[in-house]
């Protein structure tokens, strides 16, 4: 999907070209064997993923990543453990390269172990920011140099996940502030962490309200509605954008349940099933099929449990009891180019006009943006003019803080 | 308090032994990854990032795609007819003229649909190749045509906002080089243009008209040609072979050039279906068939193997070469004085400042140029004002002098006038006195006509008359007579007077 910056508009994006009068083909000629050839090469180059889980200590970030990937991703930390939390914000990144049936992916995880752990959490936000922007700052480096690399190593962050702890009330100052800084600079999908201790009513009242409380300050997250082209994309995204944030339960423990092998959460009062271990399913994902996917789901979902909690198995993979199926397909199996292309052509493309208006500061190390938030405003689009200037404005805050 | 940006790279202690490294990774992959501390991870369920592929597709679908190709040939050799051959339509083109003085290139854009795919072409064609007398400008417009297109997009990349998702791209693609079927050589023309071309563009030769040679000959004009263009280095773009799946088919390829090839869109019935073919009184050239030409291996290689292929090599080869060139042209460089990496930033303003100084510079240079040139021209015109004044002066002094000297001439005259009719007062005074003393008159007056005695002469002046004139020096002294009244006896010896006068 291409997203248009300058001017979103519903209609697709045809780029701007010289009159093009439509040719009638009287035969075949064998054009369509060019999307063959670019699978081939896209194939051979591999693919490259970042992504980035923000969120309290204690809400099971990594477990969600390992459930996420269905592998080792992260070493987490079991409950008990006494592992000190650390004292200050760190970034921990580790890079896998997994494969699956001939498709290289270049996988790299940031943790954010400390976030909002300290009691006075102001400015946590600031070195995850500097983080993305270094990575940003990384990319133009290469890109501006004279010989350049063929393939620019791409490390930008292109998606990040942020956890949102199940209070069951609405987002708070801490959430709101992150995500006003940050939805600008990256993709952001929400998530309520350790969903598995709400009900399905309290469940979609925190999900109503949480949408709200976005709405009311304007924050954007992944999917952005301004980028939606075309009317297809419109109607998958905003029933995506319904679901939003979805309600999740990482597992990576194996329980045996119904002569299945799932990966799981066992309870007193139930087990919380998780994906399916063993061979692998060989499904041929297309838009079509995940979109039917998940308006199944969704109305299986809702036919699910009513009222109380579902007595005998909470399954991770089963869409009545929490959304991470949905979670994935969006994140892997959907849009993951997507994420990609919005990173490239909007927050990229509005980091590097920052950086080339602000001609008077020399590169000489990352430069960390601090993004004020704005009030609640109109148009909140992302908008370079604006995050110029709060970058001035806020420069010299940024000096209190080094 | 700072807070540290720390980029950990764990190890996992617990990964299960039996690591699945796909038989096709290359091991030089392996020696990257474990260069770079990246270790493979197995996963134990399907995660379905393998759809990937196709979601990469989708977007390029929805994009478009962009293709831009150039034929260079003589007029008349078979561009155009080739091109609506390799794409089964009619574009719209007319025959071109011979006699264009100079070499000018045409592009035109169509859109293709098939299937789903949507292809904006541009055919770029040359108007007027080898036409002229003297070729030695032949060549320069289609370089610059493309270093033209290079250009637009390396101006776009360097913007500070830019589109470039949506930025249509006339980077040519390939370059068809159409070679006249001599059966010889190549020509010099030919050699030239395309020893300029190949660190430009793709270049793809292809021997046109192939239905005038003969097999045998085409064999050895082909090795010719290759002979020729291997010994003078010229690059021509090779099909790559990297890939298991095209290579060999593309290796065979490679051995086939250049591609010997028939262009029609003339339709015959051959058999028991309608083919596209040229008809010959001594038979029937199919321009599908593999025996009569390489057309069907022209369009296998262009279009179905290796356009990506191509859009990536006129990407990442010819376009940064031409960007490598054209930034270190204008002064930027990797690498600083000490060996220390200079950012472009640092160049770009270090070159804006020098920019706007010399900029200052001239602008105070014009300045003082142009105050300078208003002195100089003041100076001039004030010159030019004392003399003028200088000579109204001297032309004011003239006519007063003039005019005083009129003065003069008038004072004078008018003390003549005076002095003539205080003359002319006494003479009548005279006359009166010589009427009483004599009586009769009449005989007197015969007598006087016959006695010439003397003789008055009477003239009168209007002085009146000769001031309204203007008292000019040579005034004509109208005399006039006054015609007062005079007593009759007076008036008789008036004209008695007057009428001796005029017997005399």
């Amino acid at each position: 999907m291409d997203p248009l910056r300058q001017s979103p508009s519903p209609c697709s994006s045809r780029p701007s070209s010289p009159k093009t009068p439509p040719c009638e083909m009287l035969g075949y000629v064998g054009i369509e064997a060019v999307l063959d050839q670019l699978k081939i090469k896209a194939m051979k180059m591999g693919f490259e993923f970042n992504i980035m889980v923000v969120g309290q200590s204690g809400l099971g970030k990594s477990t969600m990543l390992n459930t996420l990937f269905k592998s080792k991703v992260w070493k987490c930390t079991p409950p008990g453990l006494a592992m000190p939390t650390p004292q200050t914000l760190q970034l921990n990144s580790v890079t896998h390269v997994i494969e699956e049936k001939g498709v290289k992916l270049k996988l790299t995880v940031t943790d954010t172990p400390g976030f909002g752990d300290q009691i006075n959490n102001d400015k946590c936000w600031n070195p995850i920011l500097g983080y993305i922007n270094e990575q940003y700052e990384r990319y133009l480096q290469e890109e501006i140099l004279i010989t350049r690399q063929r393939h620019i190593p791409d490390t930008r962050v292109h998606c990040c996940v942020y956890f949102v702890p199940p209070t069951g009330h609405c987002l708070r100052p801490l959430d709101i502030e992150f995500l006003q800084r940050l939805c600008r600079t990256v993709n952001v999908v929400p998530v309520i962490a350790r969903a598995d201790s709400l009900t399905l009513e309290e469940r979609e009242a925190f999900r109503r309200r949480i949408q709200h409380n976005l709405r009311t300050h304007c924050i954007e997250v992944y999917p952005q509605k301004c980028f939606d082209e075309d009317i297809n994309d419109r109607i998958l995204n905003s029933k995506i954008r319904d679901r939003i944030p979805f309600a999740v339960v990482g597992a990576d423990q194996q329980h045996l349940v119904n002569g299945r092998c799932v990966l799981g959460r066992k309870t007193k009062w139930g087990i919380v099933e998780g994906p399916r271990v063993g061979k692998p399913t060989t499904r041929k994902q297309t838009d079509l099929e995940i979109k039917s996917l998940l308006a199944a789901r969704r109305t299986q979902g809702k036919a699910g449990g009513q009222g109380q909690r579902s007595g005998s198995c909470l399954a991770v993979e089963n869409m009545a009891h929490c959304e991470f199926p949905l979670l994935r397909d969006l994140l892997i199996r959907s849009h993951l180019q997507d994420l990609k292309d919005i990173t490239h052509n909007v927050h990229y493309e509005n980091y590097r006009v920052c950086r080339l208006n602000e001609s008077h500061v020399l590169p000489h190390g990352p430069c960390w943006v601090n993004l004020a938030p704005t009030p609640p405003g109109p148009s909140v689009a992302p908008g370079p003019s604006k995050v110029c200037r709060q970058t001035r404005e806020d420069s010299d805050d940024n000096e209190d803080d080094y | 308090m700072t807070s540290e940006v720390a980029r950990h790279l764990l190890f996992q202690s617990h990964m299960p032994t039996k690591t699945t490294c796909p038989s096709s990774q290359v091991s030089d992959d392996e020696q990257k990854q474990k260069r770079e501390n990246i270790r493979s991870l197995t996963m134990s369920g399907h995660v379905g990032f393998e759809s990937l592929p196709d979601q990469l597709v989708n977007r390029s679908i929805q994009q478009g795609f962009c293709f831009n190709i150039l034929c260079v040939g003589e007029t008349g050799i078979g561009k155009s007819t080739l091109i609506d051959t390799l794409f089964n339509t009619n574009f719209e083109d007319h025959e071109s003229s011979h006699f264009y003085p100079h070499v000018r290139l045409k592009a035109q854009t169509y859109e293709l649909h098939e299937s789903n795919v949507r292809l904006k072409l541009t055919i770029v064609n040359t108007v007027g190749f080898g036409d002229q007398i003297n070729k030695e400008e032949s060549y320069q417009p289609v370089v610059d045509y493309i270093d033209a297109q290079f250009e637009a997009y390396l101006q776009e990349e360097l913007k500070i906002k830019r589109s470039l998702f949506n930025y249509h791209d006339s980077r040519i693609h390939v370059c068809l080089y159409f070679i006249s079927p001599t059966g010889h050589s190549l020509k010099t023309l030919d050699l030239l243009t395309m020893k300029t071309l190949d660190s430009k563009v793709n270049i793809i030769p292809v021997i046109a008209k192939a239905d005038t040679i003969s097999k045998a000959e085409l064999q050895k004009f082909k090795i010719k040609l290759m002979s020729e263009l291997v010994s003078n280095g010229v690059q021509i773009y090779q099909f790559p072979t990297d890939d298991e799946t095209i290579a060999k088919i593309n290796a065979s390829m490679n051995g086939h050039l250049p591609f010997a090839v028939v262009g029609s869109m003339d339709e015959l019935k051959v058999g028991n279906k309608m083919v596209k073919a040229r008809q010959y009184p001594w038979g029937v050239v199919q321009v599908e068939n593999e025996n009569h030409c390489d057309f069907v291996k022209l369009r296998e290689m262009l279009i179905c193997t290796n356009m990506e292929d191509l859009r990536e090599q006129t990407h990442t080869r010819h376009y940064e070469l031409y960007r490598r060139c054209k930034l270190e042209e204008m002064g930027f460089t990797d690498v600083g004085p000490e060996n220390k990496p200079l950012s472009l930033q640092e160049t770009y303003e270090a070159k804006r400042h020098e920019f706007y100084g010399e900029r200052q510079r001239k602008e105070e240079e014009m300045k003082q140029m142009f105050v300078q040139r208003v002195k100089e021209k003041e100076a001039i015109l004030k010159e030019a004002e004392r003399e003028l004044q200088a000579k109204f002066e001297h032309l004011k002094r003239v006519h007063q002098e003039e005019r005083m000297k009129l003065e003069e001439k008038r004072r004078l005259l008018e003390e003549e006038i005076i002095a003539f009719s205080k003359k002319k007062a006494t003479s009548e005074i005279y006359q009166n006195q010589c009427y009483m003393a004599s009586g009769s008159n009449l005989k007197k007056d015969k007598d006087r006509k016959k006695d010439p005695g003397y003789r008055f002469e009477l003239l009168c002046f209007d002085v009146r008359a000769c001031e309204i004139n203007g008292g000019r020096k040579d005034a004509e002294e109208a005399p006039i007579l006054c015609k007062t009244k005079v007593p009759d006896h007076r008036r008789s010896s008036q004209a008695k007077v007057i009428k001796m006068l005029k017997d005399q």
